[in-house]
C-alpha cells in the first residue's frame, strides 16, 4: 500500500467525521491534537478507525498525542504495524 | 506562608471580613465584571498584565487589566445594541481565545447572565442547554457555526447568533458579524448595578436522571472565589498563573477568570490541544509560577515519562493544585520527585461555585486525601439513611455542606424541584461518598450514584443511553462507568441491537462517532460491548449497578428484583 493512498484516505475521514467547517483546509500536515481539531477522547475513535481500516493493533502506548498531530505523523505510526 | 495559617484562619474565619477586603459594601456595583477589571484598574494596576495568551500556531495575544476593561465595556455596549438586556442569557460557544474571556466580563457587565459551553458539544447537547436556559444571544467562532446552524430551526427563542471571526462570509438569519478590535473603544461603561443575589453564570452539569441541569450561580460567588483564590490556589500578586480548565466548564470561570483577576493576578492561557512537551515548553517560557491543573492531565504526564520533564527548565513553578477527580497518591508523589512540588488536590463541583474542601499552602499533604474544609464551610460525613453527621471518623457516609457560602449555586435553571431534593436534614449533599481520619482530613470514596466522572467532567448515563437509542441499530442500551488509568473514568456502553443489525466493529465505531457527534468527545463510549439482553428488575428497569459491578469488579449485591425470566 502507497503512503499517499493511505494518506488520502486518512484525510477524508477527518475531513468527514471531525470537521464540520466544509472551508476548511486540512493538509497532511495540518495539526490534528495541537491546533484541538481532534481531542484526546476523539483520538480514540480515530484509532479504533486506523485498526480497523488497516487491520492493525496499535499499543495505547504509542497512541500518543504527537503520533496522532497530523495525518503525517499518523502514517507513519500506521506502517510500523502494517 | 506569609499570611495564612489555617488553624488559626478556620477558628476566627468570617465572611465579613472577606467583604471588608473587598470594600464589598461600599463600592459602587458588585458587578464581578466590574471586579475583575474596573476595580484593577482603580487600584493603580492597570497596566499590569492581565492575560498571556497563546494558540497552536505559536501566535500571541498580551491584555493589560486596562484592555480588559475597556474591550469588556466595548463588548457590553455592543451586547446591549443588540438588544440584550439584564437577565438575559448569552452563550459564549467558542475555544479558548481572548474573547471568550472578554466576553464573559462584557456579559456580565450589563447584568446579563453568562452561559459558557464546551465547543466540543454535539448539536443534541448544544440544544438542550440552549433550550433549557432560553438563550437569546450566542457568541462563536466560524468554525462552529455549523452546529449552531443545524439546530437553528429549533432554537426560536435565538434572537442574535454572533461570529467573531466571519471574515466576510455569507451571514444567515440571525446572525451577525463581530470584530471586536474593530469597534470604537467604550472608555467609560458604568455596569448594571447589580445586587449580591443578581444572577450571573450559568454552567450545565450532568445528573443521573433527565437531561442537563442549569446551575445558577449569582455575583456574591465572588467572595468566596476571591478569597478560596487566595488562600487555596496561593495566588500572590507576583504570580504567573496558568490555570489549564476551560471556561466551558466552572473551574475555568471560577479560578480561569473571576479568582485571578479579582486578585489583579497575570494568567496565562494555551488555546493548544494536550501534549507534555507542549505544556512543559508554555510552563518554561511563560516563567509559570502558580499551575491549576486535573489529574487527568497530571497523570497524562506522568505517562509522557521523566525524560521530557529534563528537557524543560520548569523553576518558575512555585505552588501547584489540582482539581477534577481525586488526585491518586501517585500523582502527588510524582510532582514532589519530578517537579520538586507537590500538586494539592481540591474539591468542590459546579454547584458549589468555589472549592470547598482542600490542601493548604502551610498544612501537610497526606497524598489522596481531599484535605480539610475551607475556612467559613461547615462539612460532615453523613449518615446515608438519616442524614445525620457520623461522630466517628473511618466511616463512610455521604459527603454534606451546610448551606450558606456566598458562592452556593441559588437553584437549577427551571427546575427547582430537583435543586430542593438536593437538601436533607439542612445539608446540602453534593452526591459524593468519603470518611475522616483522626486528624480532620476527608478521604474521597466515590459517588453515590451513576454519574460518571470523566477526566474530571461528569456526563450523564441517561443522556448517553437516550442519544445511543437514537441510532438506528440499537434497540436497548445500557451505560456505566468504566475504570481507566487516565481519565479515572470512562463511558463504557452496553447494546442490544435492532434483530436485523448484526455486531461488527465498524459498528461500533459507528456507534462511537454517532454519539461523539450528538453530545461530546467526553460521552463517547471508549467501549461497546454487543449483548443479547440487560439485567433488568421485574418492573423492566435497567439494574445498571450490575453492569457497573462486573467493571469494577465488584460484589454485585443484593439480586432479588432481578428478573430471571428476562435475563
Amino acid at each position: 500500500m502507497q503512503d499517499h493512498e493511505i494518506k488520502q484516505t486518512i484525510l477524508e475521514y477527518i475531513k468527514q467525521e471531525y470537521i464540520d467547517d466544509d472551508s476548511y483546509e486540512l493538509s497532511s500536515s495540518s495539526l490534528l491534537i495541537s491546533s484541538g481539531l481532534v481531542d484526546s477522547f476523539s483520538m480514540v475513535s480515530l484509532k479504533r478507525f486506523l485498526e480497523i481500516k488497516y487491520k492493525v493493533s496499535i499499543p495505547d502506548e504509542k497512541a500518543t498525542p504527537e503520533a496522532f498531530d497530523s495525518v503525517d505523523s499518523i502514517v507513519e505510526l500506521i506502517k510500523q504495524y502494517l | 506562608m506569609p499570611g495564612f495559617d489555617y488553624q488559626k484562619i478556620k477558628n476566627s474565619f468570617n465572611w465579613q471580613d472577606v467583604k471588608a477586603e473587598l470594600n464589598y459594601e461600599h463600592n459602587p456595583t458588585k458587578n464581578i465584571g466590574w471586579y475583575c477589571s474596573d476595580r484593577i484598574c482603580d487600584l493603580g494596576i492597570g497596566n499590569k498584565t492581565a492575560l498571556i495568551w497563546e494558540n497552536a500556531l505559536g501566535q500571541q495575544r498580551t491584555f493589560s487589566f486596562e484592555d480588559l476593561r475597556v474591550l469588556s465595556n466595548t463588548m457590553a455596549a455592543y451586547l446591549q445594541e443588540q438588544g440584550i438586556q439584564a437577565g438575559d442569557r448569552v452563550c459564549l460557544f467558542m475555544d479558548k481565545i481572548p474573547e471568550l474571556y472578554i466576553g464573559f466580563l462584557g456579559i456580565l457587565k450589563i447584568g446579563a447572565i453568562s452561559q459558557p459551553l464546551f465547543s466540543a458539544f454535539g448539536d443534541d447537547a448544544l440544544l438542550v442547554r440552549l433550550e433549557n436556559a432560553k438563550t437569546k444571544a450566542i457568541i462563536t467562532q466560524r468554525k462552529h457555526i455549523v452546529k449552531v446552524r443545524r439546530i437553528l430551526e429549533r432554537t426560536p427563542f435565538l434572537q442574535s447568533i454572533i461570529i467573531l471571526d466571519n471574515n466576510g462570509k455569507p451571514l444567515e438569519a440571525r446572525e451577525v458579524a463581530l470584530e471586536l478590535d474593530s469597534l470604537a473603544p467604550i472608555t467609560d461603561f458604568f455596569p448594571f448595578a447589580v445586587e449580591e443575589e443578581t444572577p450571573s453564570v450559568l454552567h450545565y452539569t450532568s445528573g443521573t436522571t433527565g437531561t442537563p441541569k442549569g446551575v445558577k450561580h449569582v455575583h456574591q460567588s465572588l467572595l468566596s472565589q476571591y478569597i478560596t483564590a487566595k488562600w487555596v490556589i496561593d495566588l500572590r500578586p507576583d504570580d504567573i498563573y496558568w490555570c489549564t480548565a476551560d471556561p466551558g466548564w466552572v473551574t475555568g470561570t471560577s479560578y480561569g477568570i473571576i479568582g485571578p483577576w479579582s486578585l489583579g493576578i497575570t494568567q496565562c492561557v494555551l488555546d493548544k490541544g494536550f501534549s507534555a512537551d507542549s505544556w512543559y515548553d508554555f510552563i518554561q517560557r511563560q516563567k509559570i509560577t502558580n499551575w491549576y491543573t486535573a489529574p487527568t492531565a497530571i497523570r497524562s504526564l506522568m505517562r509522557a515519562g521523566e525524560d521530557v520533564v529534563k528537557k524543560y527548565d520548569l523553576s518558575s513553578l512555585r505552588y501547584l493544585s489540582s482539581v477534577g477527580e481525586p488526585l491518586n497518591p501517585e500523582a502527588v508523589l510524582w510532582g514532589e520527585k519530578v517537579l520538586g512540588k507537590a500538586f494539592h488536590d481540591t474539591y468542590w463541583q459546579t454547584e458549589t461555585g468555589a472549592i470547598m474542601i482542600a490542601n493548604y499552602p502551610d498544612l501537610q499533604i497526606k497524598p489522596g486525601s481531599m484535605g480539610k474544609p475551607f475556612p467559613g464551610i461547615t462539612a460532615a460525613i453523613l449518615d446515608d439513611r438519616t442524614f445525620e453527621p457520623i461522630s466517628h471518623g473511618h466511616q463512610t457516609g455521604l459527603i454534606g455542606f451546610k448551606p450558606g457560602w456566598p458562592s452556593m449555586f441559588r437553584t437549577y435553571w427551571d427546575n427547582d424541584e430537583i435543586y430542593q431534593a438536593k437538601f436533607h436534614n439542612g445539608w446540602y449533599i453534593p452526591g459524593d461518598k468519603a470518611k475522616t481520619d483522626n486528624d480532620g482530613y476527608f478521604w474521597f470514596i466515590g459517588r453515590d450514584d451513576d454519574v460518571i466522572n470523566t477526566a474530571g467532567h461528569l456526563v450523564s448515563p441517561f443522556e448517553v443511553e437516550s442519544a445511543l437509542l437514537q441510532h438506528p441499530a440499537i434497540s436497548e442500551s445500557a451505560v456505566v462507568a468504566k475504570p481507566d488509568l487516565i481519565n479515572m473514568e470512562v463511558v463504557k456502553a452496553f447494546v442490544r441491537l435492532h434483530a436485523e443489525y448484526a455486531a461488527s466493529n465498524d459498528l461500533k465505531l459507528n456507534i462511537m462517532n454517532f454519539i461523539r457527534k450528538k453530545l461530546s468527545p467526553l460521552a463517547m463510549p471508549q467501549e461497546i460491548e454487543f449483548v443479547n439482553s440487560l439485567p433488568k428488575t421485574k418492573s423492566g428497569k435497567i439494574m445498571r449497578r450490575l453492569l457497573h459491578a462486573k467493571e469494577w469488579g465488584e460484589d454485585i449485591g443484593d439480586v432479588s428484583t432481578l428478573d430471571d425470566e428476562l435475563n
